[in-house]
């Protein structure tokens, strides 16, 4: 199947790793992937903090650059969500909404990808130690992806994945939230570090780079012992 | 107590409320409790099926709410009732204290209602030279503890625990007993039980009202509405102007998804349903009852893109989630109205002078739309709050603005974005150590004040992609 990658822009500039890892194994699990060298950003820094108007011309590139795309996959479900939100976003263009609805038909996060259109539970990776999973809002809520993540990982040879507590709490991202209110996102990314350490895994693994840059960073400045993954590195592990 | 309940600015109210420990142990617990309680309420029952048929119910009533607001006023004069529509708070309080001047009312009970919170009712009425007493034990508290404002729309008194509740009984209410609630609980109704007996006026507030019959639903733990509505001579109910279901048959889907989702229980100790006055063989009930149907704002949102919000049952369901609640607490919304509800709602009836910090108090991160039992979106209404303060209230700090103008450019240029991508790794060069940044510039140092930031990497990924592509596979 030919994918074409949306990478995301955190990926691209901070998290790299991320982005070869999900085309090491989306090539590993048979897939052409293609890196459609137009992309930028998905348009949610501007977009969510209410610049509809000048966020538009950032999800018009997006359409342009997709639109014949066989498939889309992102690994990260807030960045793919926001791509199947550009239909309600231009419901006054209708031109614009047409061509939104012909990329949001098509666009799949990483793990809904592999486990419900390639139809893959195993890839086959290996990663000895404990982990702890969590589970972003966006990926969770909105786009409705819940089972996909967890369905992967329990079949990731060596790993043994411990539940976190109150895992449904944000993580305090959101985000221009995270500079904007930063002392109401200090106190939410510090719960969830502190439902992170009470698991004691050795890994805290997530699908979304918005999430993972905040709860990462915090347990950097912290100097603790859990490594933060994304789930694409975790599958390509082996 | 208006709506407004502090002078403060929103930083100088959520650094006090940040640094108040105690409040956030009680708010995080209680949150906890509300969640697991609503949960098991829940379980049993399909609750897709019954959060679309409550949205339903609420969407069809404001659709038709002419026609429902005609039907119940007729019911209640039918019934002996007299019907006052309050285009505003002072019109609504105008008219309540020239029934307590009429009457020479000298004691008032009240069972719980916000909009005579958001009226200012009580200040109105004790200007008069009335004693107002507040019945619901949570209000009671907060009444005999000079007048704090609520900090939840259902548990007004959530912030406090049962030790500091004591002391505040002991220093006014001569209270020498235990922190035990049921020992607390006691003293305050055998008080109340004399306040109800001597009262001249009765005021509830209004949970539905029921347009076939023209009745009042009220729902309550601790049956202080009954009270308050059958011993008075004089009931006033005060409702916001949205408050109607057609008939009981919705009334009874609704309340019991009001009770389900406000505090996990299938029902409550007591739904009170208020009907007409006092008749023939009637042992006890009002001989004058008035219906205030309160507009104050609520007409404006009728019809517009925020119509949505005019649902809201307020079981605070979505102030149970909110992870932002529960570090903040209910006073730092500076509102009677906090948590999501109370964000979307307080500037559109308060206005963005007051309020427009708000609609950013969130991650957006969906856990109130996802409780919300008539299907408000509401995380979509503060984002929607967001566009209007930035692009039609101009309101936008300008710093910021030029940002995400500048943002808008740079991503849907794909020369620009790829430069400017590039360079990232450049600019932050002096800002890096071990790959990461610990202390940044601007405004990213509101980042790095609290977390590391990986170094925007040299070799992008789309420069690896390149690489790879070209034969580099691994």
């Amino acid at each position: 199947m030919n994918v074409s990658l949306f990478a995301t822009c955190i990926v691209d500039m901070f998290q790299s790793n991320v982005g070869k890892s999900t085309v090491e194994l989306l090539e590993r699990l048979g897939c052409t992937v293609s890196f459609p060298k137009g992309q930028t950003c998905c348009g949610q820094p501007a977009y969510n903090s209410g610049y509809v108007k000048a966020s538009k011309d950032t999800m018009k590139n997006t359409i342009r650059v997709f639109e014949n795309a066989e498939v889309i996959v992102c690994p990260s479900g807030s960045c793919a969500y926001m791509l199947k939100e550009y239909v309600h976003i231009f419901k006054d263009e209708p031109i614009w909404q047409e061509r939104a609805q012909r990329i949001a038909d098509k666009t799949y996060e990483l793990t809904q990808f592999i486990v419900e259109v390639l139809g893959i539970e195993n890839v086959g990776a290996k990663l000895s130690g404990t982990a702890t999973y969590h589970p972003s809002c966006h990926m969770t809520r909105l786009l409705k992806v819940q089972q996909a993540p967890m369905t992967l990982l329990k079949n990731v040879d060596g790993l043994e994945i411990i539940e976190l507590p109150l895992k449904e709490n944000c993580c305090g991202f959101g985000g221009t939230f995270s500079v904007k209110m930063g002392r109401i996102s200090e106190q939410m990314v510090d719960e969830k570090v502190a439902s992170v350490q009470q698991t004691n895994a050795h890994y805290l693994i997530g699908a979304d780079g918005g999430c993972l840059l905040n709860i990462g960073g915090r347990i950097e400045r912290q100097n603790l012992e859990v490594k933060t993954m994304h789930i694409a590195e975790v599958l390509n592990s082996r | 107590m208006a709506m407004k309940i502090s002078k403060n600015k929103f930083n100088d109210r959520l650094s006090m409320n940040l640094d108040n420990d105690f409040m956030r142990s009680a708010v995080s617990s209680a949150q906890h409790r509300f969640q697991t309680r609503r949960s098991t309420a829940i379980e049993s029952l399909d609750w897709e099926q019954w959060r679309n048929h409550g949205e339903e119910i609420r969407q069809h009533v404001l659709e038709h709410l002419d026609y429902y607001l005609y039907e119940l006023s007729e019911n209640v004069a039918a019934r002996g009732g007299h019907v006052f529509f309050a285009k505003t708070a002072e019109e609504a309080t105008n008219y309540i204290t020239n029934i307590a001047k009429e009457k020479q009312a000298k004691k008032i009970v009240k069972s719980k209602s916000m909009v005579t919170e958001e009226i200012n009712l009580n200040t109105h009425l004790e200007q008069l030279g009335c004693e107002v007493i507040e019945t619901d034990l949570g209000e009671y508290i907060l009444q005999l503890d000079d007048h704090d404002p609520p900090s939840h729309i259902v548990t007004p008194a959530l912030h406090k625990n049962k030790e500091q509740i004591r002391d505040i009984f002991t220093e006014k209410i001569g209270y020498t007993a235990s922190s035990q609630p049921e020992e607390l609980a006691q003293h305050a109704r055998q008080i109340l039980r004399q306040d109800y007996l001597t009262a001249d006026i009765g005021i509830t507030g209004c949970n539905f009202a029921v347009a076939e019959t023209g009745s009042v639903c009220l729902v309550t733990n601790e049956g202080n509405a009954d009270l308050v509505a059958a011993l008075p001579k004089t009931l006033i109910s005060v409702m916001g102007l949205e408050r109607i279901v057609p008939t009981f048959e919705e009334m009874e889907v609704l309340v019991s998804m009001l009770t389900r989702s406000a505090v996990g229980q299938k029902l409550t100790s007591y739904i009170t349903v208020l009907t007409g006055i006092q008749e023939e063989l009637d042992v006890d009930g009002p001989e004058e009852f008035h219906l205030v149907i309160v507009d104050n704002g609520r007409s404006s949102i009728l019809g517009g893109e925020f119509q949505s919000i005019l649902q809201c049952i307020r079981c605070a369901a979505c102030v149970n989630v909110c992870p932002v609640y529960r570090h903040v607490g209910g006073h730092t919304y500076g509102s009677i109205y906090s948590g999501p509800i109370g964000a979307v709602l307080s500037p559109l009836l308060g206005g963005y002078d007051d309020y427009k910090e708000l609609p950013y108090a969130s991650t957006l991160c969906g856990a109130c739309t996802d409780v919300c039992p008539v299907k408000i979106p509401l995380h979509q209404l503060l984002h929607k709050h967001r566009e209007v303060i930035v692009e039609r209230e101009g309101r936008a700090p300008i710093s910021e603005s030029l940002l995400m103008q500048a943002f808008g450019m740079g991503t849907s240029s794909q020369s620009i974005y790829r430069f400017g991508s590039k360079l990232a790794s450049t600019a932050m060069k002096p800002f890096t150590s071990d790959d990461k940044i610990s202390s940044g510039p601007g405004l990213l140092k509101n980042w790095t004040d609290i977390r590391d930031l990986p170094s925007p990497k040299k070799e992008r990924f789309r420069d690896w992609f390149d690489t790879h592509s070209k034969g580099g596979r691994s």
